[in-house]
């Protein structure tokens, strides 16, 4: 029957998840802490490892409560669960658009939320700049000291090679990656050495 | 023929997922790129624009954004069969990835070298975001309109924690007033000037 509640959570939190990114992590961990699934300083730290891994959390998310819960079956009950709502709305929404893309409304609407859209990719990138790059927003003094030197020259570099060289963003995932290493892991090992 | 072609592409579309998916970290705005470098400039599946379409939709529809769109993507290139393995694709890093580490989670957990090294992928992935917005944004009209709602979903949501569903809402009826108001004026103005001939 466990197979059967966490096909059905994960369906839920699917098909609730609007806007995407972490918007959704309050619905998530109401049920996932809720259920008693995981306690909530577990769900904390499976946070940090939902970012350090690639795919989106949600997806994330149902893998490994799935996965503890009722091993890989109950993963792929989860998983199926949280992405079979995407998959079928977005299925008819396809063959839907398809043939109303030219209707007059369809087309305003769209000229309408174009630009919305532009704004809120536009506030993410701001929004993560920020928490990267001035950590601490307390007071003028404190933004100013906890600036993020070594991460605002990650960002340099990265943004040269992509303007410069137009290199494919998984290469310069991969580099940042490295960079990151070289920048923050070697001073902090070579101090503790 | 026909069909050993079509299967290659199901095939691609499968690989090209399985990748963009291997790589999506922090939220769905980072694979905006990846989609526009894989699926626009390499395989010419669709357009930049039709990227703009795709994110619109996916955004303002219930599910995860990445499989959001790969659902859309996979259906708009080959029909139902590439909508299923553009999404199998999409979340099949994820489930192999957290499989293996829900195994693990403790050691994972106290890995310094994976800290480090998200430190910088956070720094990179803000280029690869505001890469995606300058893209996208030669596929939204340069009027006072546009600029406007923009400022404001920028606004609202960055500094206010406006939902992005009211956003959303806000822009389509907007977009709606707007189209309309502008369709009656020329209609008027039009009118007019088969009056003066």
């Amino acid at each position: 029957m466990i197979l059967l509640t966490l096909f059905l959570t994960f369906f839920k939190i699917g098909l609730f998840t609007l806007g995407g990114g972490y918007a959704m992590i309050p619905l998530i961990q109401a049920d996932v802490v809720g259920n008693g699934w995981m306690s909530l300083e577990q769900f904390i730290d499976f946070i940090a490892v939902a970012e350090s891994t690639p795919g989106p959390f949600a997806v994330n998310t149902a893998t490994f409560v799935g996965f503890r819960m009722g091993g890989p079956l109950g993963a792929a009950a989860a998983t199926l669960g949280v992405v079979l709502p995407s998959f079928l709305i977005i299925l008819f929404i396809a063959k839907w658009f398809m043939s109303f893309q030219d209707n007059f409304y369809v087309r305003s609407a769209m000229t309408g939320l174009r630009p919305v859209i532009l704004g809120l990719i536009s506030s993410a990138a701001f929004t993560i700049a920020v928490a990267n790059f001035l950590p601490d927003l307390s007071s003028f003094y404190a933004a100013l000291s906890s600036v993020n030197v070594r991460g605002l020259v990650i960002f340099g570099i990265i943004l040269f090679l992509n303007c410069k060289w137009k290199l494919h963003p998984i290469w310069l995932i991969v580099i940042s990656g490295v960079l990151g290493v070289l920048f923050f892991g070697v001073p902090e090992m070579m101090g503790m050495i | 023929m026909q069909a050993h072609s079509k299967r290659h592409k199901i095939l691609l579309l499968f690989l090209t997922f399985l990748k963009i998916g291997a790589f999506t970290f922090g939220g769905g705005y980072a694979m905006i790129a990846l989609m526009q470098r894989e699926v626009v400039e390499k395989r010419h599946w669709i357009t930049d624009e039709d990227i703009m379409d795709i994110i619109t939709i996916a955004e303002s529809t219930p599910g995860v954004i990445a499989v959001n769109s790969a659902t859309f993507i996979g259906y708009k290139t080959a029909g139902f069969w590439g909508a299923f393995f553009a999404t199998l694709g999409v979340t099949l890093p994820s489930f192999v990835v957290i499989s293996v580490i829900s195994l693990f989670f403790v050691q994972f957990k106290s890995l310094k070298i994976v800290a480090y090294a998200f430190e910088g992928i956070r720094a990179g992935i803000a280029v690869l975001i505001v890469s995606a917005v300058i893209k996208l944004s030669k596929y939204c009209p340069k009027d006072l309109f546009s600029f406007l709602l923009a400022a404001l979903a920028f606004f609202a949501s960055a500094f206010f924690d406006v939902s992005s569903i009211y956003l959303l809402l806000t822009g389509m009826m907007c977009g709606i007033v707007y189209q309309v108001i502008k369709v009656r004026r020329t209609s008027t103005v039009s009118g007019k000037d088969g009056d003066g001939k």
